[in-house]
């Protein structure tokens, strides 16, 4: 019965009360960057989903039995971005050769994932918080749907404001950062779901 | 290209091409950590001292380092600076390690630094590159103070952690939630597009989606080629 809460509870909390995105500014870039089109952006929240998940569920593992008994925890930043990149480049190459259609809407999403600063931070953040393995993966996938879920909302929101006449200072990113606002507000309202 | 001296190499980053408010590159920490000016300085410098290192160290390293791997190149070095930074605050500034949290460690992952690592320092001398460093990294530390310091005032009526009017006033909750910090961040910007009159920024060149490569590089980065060539 507490495995079950636990899950419900993490989900929930990545998802909506904590989202990466909105309420801890984590892949931000991305988040500005991919959001233009719909498509682009389930695009991107697809391969974000894949990679942080794998990720994490990569990098908990090496953090528990390899960095902590030997005393190189320091060295936890350094290792999981080569661990990420190195992840990244096979998926990459495997999807290129096995499920080249996948490749193909994916591909161009892959490489920018390395320096989607969302992956790192749920790595560094599952090894503080997370001392059981399923609740690393299962927080590192609900993280990557929290993401996704922001990132799609926000492009439909900013496919609506190409067609709308925007003050000449606001146009292109300024607008973008108060829609952006907007929707923080709106998920400020998950505080305090379920107490957490 | 033309040379361009020290301090205009300097004054660019600082100014021109000021990393968050012109470049939009490096969103992450500029809206996560401004909820107080002390955080934004002490993140502001720690990636200062980050990017003139790694400017300094991957220029010195151009002609070593073989094309095809230079990225991972790249983000081991910045990797190591960044936990020298990380390391060497956790015993002498233990308060503002604990308050930048998670951020401190993302500063590998700041675009700006792997941005100006692969457009600037690989292609220039060193003391040019050191420059270059030392003006970005003053622009994006300025760009956080500004924020930060709308963001402290509105929100918690206080600067630098000393409060105008007491505990028993509190200010606008807003500002200290995330969307404030959209909220600012925005108005900042169109007040820059403004000020200097130039083109909005192009819808595509929100910055560092890219960053990973210059072929990938959202679009700032081909722009600011193209107008150096």
């Amino acid at each position: 019965m507490t495995v079950f809460r636990n899950i419900c509870v993490i989900l929930v909390s990545a998802i909506l009360v904590d989202n990466y995105v909105l309420s801890q500014f984590l892949g931000i870039c991305p988040f500005l960057g991919v959001s233009k089109k719909t498509s682009s952006a389930l695009g991107m929240s697809g391969a974000v989903i894949a990679v942080m998940t794998i990720a994490g569920a990569v990098t908990w593992p090496i953090h528990k039995y390899v960095l902590e008994p030997y005393d190189l925890t320091y060295l936890s930043t350094m290792a999981f971005i080569l661990i990420i990149a190195m992840l990244v480049q096979c998926i990459e190459i495997l999807l290129k050769r096995f499920i080249p259609a996948l490749y193909n809407s994916l591909g161009v999403y892959l490489p920018l994932i390395t320096t989607n600063c969302a992956v790192l931070g749920v790595t560094l953040l599952n090894v503080d918080q997370y001392g059981k393995f399923y609740e690393a993966v299962l927080n590192s996938f609900a993280a990557g749907i929290g993401f996704a879920l922001a990132l799609i909302l926000f492009s439909g929101i900013r496919e609506k404001l190409e067609t709308c006449e925007i003050p000449k200072a606001f146009q292109g990113m300024p607008i973008a950062l108060i829609a952006a606002s907007i929707t923080a507000l709106s998920f400020a309202g998950f505080a305090g779901l379920f107490g957490i | 290209m033309e040379k361009k001296s020290i301090w205009q190499i300097f004054r660019n980053g600082l100014i021109d091409e000021n990393p968050t408010f012109r470049l939009l590159l490096g969103m992450c920490a500029p809206l996560a950590i401004t909820t107080s000016a002390s955080n934004a300085i002490g993140m502001g410098l720690a990636t200062t001292f980050v990017l003139v290192c790694s400017n300094a160290v991957i220029s010195a390293l151009r002609r070593v380092i073989p094309k095809e791997v230079r990225l991972p190149a790249f983000i081991t070095i910045i990797a190591g600076f960044v936990t020298i930074v990380s390391l060497v605050m956790q015993r002498y500034f233990a308060s503002l390690y604990d308050s930048l949290g998670v951020f401190l460690e993302l500063i590998v992952v700041n675009c700006i630094i792997l941005g100006r690592a692969e457009m600037f320092a690989s292609k220039n001398k060193v003391i040019p590159s050191l420059a270059d460093g030392l003006g970005m990294g003053l622009g994006f530390t300025a760009a956080l103070l500004i924020i930060s310091t709308i963001r402290e005032i509105l929100g918690n009526l206080s600067w630098f952690g000393f409060s105008f009017f007491g505990d028993d006033v509190s200010g606008m909750l807003f500002f200290i939630l995330p969307a404030g910090a959209f909220f600012v961040l925005g108005m900042l910007t169109a007040l820059m597009n403004v000020i200097f009159a130039k083109k909005p920024a192009k819808k595509n060149d929100a910055g560092c989606a890219g960053c990973p490569g210059a072929s990938a590089c959202g679009g700032s980065c081909d722009r600011k080629e193209a107008e150096a060539k």
